[in-house]
């Protein structure tokens, strides 16, 4: 089944093309990664996914829906989370205060509660529930923002560069957290710059440049296609 | 077989019961978005009102009135706190809602009268009408996407119009009714809240019976407003100040949340503008100028904006203190309080009402450690 779809899509800034007739299809159940070089226009893709930018022409379809015109709040709403690349947190309010604020739309009371208590868990936070989102590192920020995203089990979770600025073990640790969503059911298309990662978790790879689609396929697929490898690898991959 | 369902327990359970009602209605009043909790702070809180139900005993109607006059003041206060302090929206025209439904309430009560209870009504319309106004400005500049300094622009704006339109109104041409509004000079002339009673009615003239109505809505939006902080929709206002791009990506339509924290604000500015005007039977332009305008950021910011409480007790004392300066140093005392502001902007930008109660939290959990 198709979770996601967009069809001709659209959108320039001045006489820059950032999105140029896309066609994309994510299928339910993915993990699908979205890479390419600076500029390709990955991030401006999300934000049409999004909502944030309106589209100059073509449809977005989510769950055969069309989302194209929808507000971004309604889009959270149908079921589409986000994560960002620098960490959308509530700094200046405590873990427990960020987690009750994303999860209170959907649940109540005990129920609230008791799914705060599991996200803590999942994202290794429980030990400082209390402290202020702004004093966690970074790596822990980046933890508390895919727990935010994830405890109203969302269809889709999108995450931009979701290691970004993180030490090895805990992109490894992401990656495995991202494995156990994508067990539970939840469809996942991330921006990601490091192709270890990429190759941790993705399913399929779609290469953007110059605002299109370049290539699709399996990790292995990508790497050795010879057009990424010289547009976007540098000639090779070094991880 | 006896069924002892139905028998009396042997231990009365009525009294743990009322406990734990008490301790879920005092949870609604509590949380994160505001300062206190706990018995000890319920205490001093009930024992703080106590005080301000015997200080009319203490002092004469002059001074008794003249603290209902702080009083009034409060409300654009704790409006200004929800809106700026919590929701993230500077607004420089509170003061245009408070002259909106002082003018209001003039007209109405010159043209029907006191009797019935009228001015009581009176005091809901204006309010409701400075809600209205706030409703349809805030439609504009939220769904607008009006943000940061340009909303205290448009709202500065508004106010300094409103009082230039007013300060015009000196022909007789512009009455409403029997109400003249009288340009520069203001409207006189409406009655003070009047009481329907039996064998008479009361009117609240600004001594002990004005004071005792002003104490109670200022307890009763105090802790109104501590609900609404606390509530579901108080964690959005605030998710929307610290964060307002990941608020709207929790599914959060952040434009209806600033409306409505704004239409809040407006009315208890409205409620101001009411109380103001019925407690000295004038109201002028002056009360919607720049100066005018000015004040109510400064009692805010002073105490602290991101807490009501904070607020509170910041804006009842900036306000004497206003008034001693104005006493003795006249226009001095207006030098003072933007001294004022600039060095709690720099010095204390939490405040200096918030910055204490946090040093005193820390150091008592520091010794509680």
């Amino acid at each position: 089944m198709t979770i996601l779809k967009t069809e001709k899509l659209k959108k320039s800034f001045g006489g820059v093309h950032v999105a140029r007739d896309i066609d994309f299809t994510l299928e339910k159940g993915e993990m699908h990664c979205l890479i390419g070089p600076n500029g390709a226009g990955k991030s401006s893709f999300f934000r049409l996914i999004l909502g944030e930018h309106r589209p100059d022409g073509g449809k977005i379809l989510f769950m055969d829906e069309d989302i194209t015109d929808a507000r971004s709040f309604a889009r959270i709403r149908k079921g589409i989370s986000v994560k960002f690349q620098v960490p959308g947190i509530f700094k200046a309010l405590s873990v427990h205060q960020n987690l009750t604020i994303a999860f209170q739309n959907h649940l109540h009371g005990h129920d609230l509660e008791a799914t705060i208590a599991r996200v803590l868990d999942f994202v290794s936070l429980a030990d400082v529930a209390t402290e202020p989102a702004g004093a966690l590192s970074h790596g822990q920020q980046q933890w508390l923002e895919i727990g935010m995203a994830v405890g109203v089990e969302p269809k889709l979770l999108l995450l931009d560069e979701p290691t970004a600025g993180m030490s090895p073990d805990e992109t490894h640790k992401t990656g495995e957290m991202l494995h156990e969503l994508n067990a539970q059911g939840i469809t996942i298309l991330a921006v990601e710059h490091d192709m270890a990662f990429v190759e941790q978790i993705a399913s399929r790879v779609t290469v953007l440049h110059f605002g299109a689609i370049f290539a699709q396929g399996t990790v292995s697929d990508i790497i050795a296609h010879q057009g990424v490898a010289e547009i976007y690898l540098g000639g090779g991959h070094g991880g | 077989m006896t069924d002892i369902s139905h028998e009396k327990s042997l231990v009365d359970s009525a009294p743990i019961a009322r406990r734990s009602r008490a301790r879920r209605w005092l949870s609604h009043l509590e949380g994160p978005q505001t300062f206190g909790s706990g018995i000890a702070f319920w205490t001093i809180f009930v024992l703080v009102v106590a005080a301000a139900c015997a200080y009319p005993f203490f002092a004469d109607g002059w001074t008794v009135g003249n603290a209902a006059y702080f009083l009034v003041w409060t409300f654009m206060a704790m409006g200004l706190s929800v809106i700026w302090g919590y929701a993230g929206a500077l607004s420089f025209g509170q003061t245009a809602f408070f002259g909106l439904a002082g003018y209001a309430y003039g007209v109405l009560t010159i043209n029907v009268g006191e009797t019935y209870g009228f001015t009581f009504i009176a005091l809901v319309i204006a309010v409701a009408l400075a809600g209205v106004f706030a409703a349809v400005l805030g439609y504009f500049m939220f769904y607008g996407r009006i943000r940061g300094v340009f909303i205290g622009i448009v709202t500065l704006s508004v106010t300094l119009v409103f009082e230039t339109f007013m300060a015009q109104t000196a022909g007789p041409q512009w009455a409403i009714g029997s109400a003249r509004l009288n340009g520069f000079n203001g409207m006189t002339g409406m009655p003070p809240l009047t009481v329907p009673w039996f064998g008479g009615d009361i009117a609240l003239w600004p001594d002990r019976p004005l004071y005792y109505v002003l104490l109670a809505l200022t307890v009763i939006v105090y802790l109104g407003l501590r609900m609404l902080l606390n509530s579901r929709f108080g964690n959005v206002l605030v998710a929307i100040r610290e964060n307002p791009e990941r608020a709207e990506m929790l599914g959060y339509d952040i434009r209806l949340y600033q409306l409505l924290a704004f239409v809040v604000g407006g009315a208890l500015a409205g409620l101001s503008g009411v109380l103001y005007t019925a407690w000295g039977q004038y109201i002028t332009p002056n009360s919607m100028g720049l100066t005018a305008a000015a004040l109510p950021v400064v009692w805010v910011a002073v105490g602290g904006r991101r807490d009501i409480t904070a607020t509170l007790i910041g804006t009842l004392l900036v306000l004497s203190l206003f008034q001693t300066l104005t006493i003795y140093g006249s226009q001095y005392a207006l030098v003072a309080m933007g001294a004022l502001l600039v060095l709690i902007v720099l010095l204390a930008p939490e405040g200096i009402v918030l910055g204490f109660a946090n040093l005193v939290d820390r150091l008592t959990k520091r010794r509680g450690a």
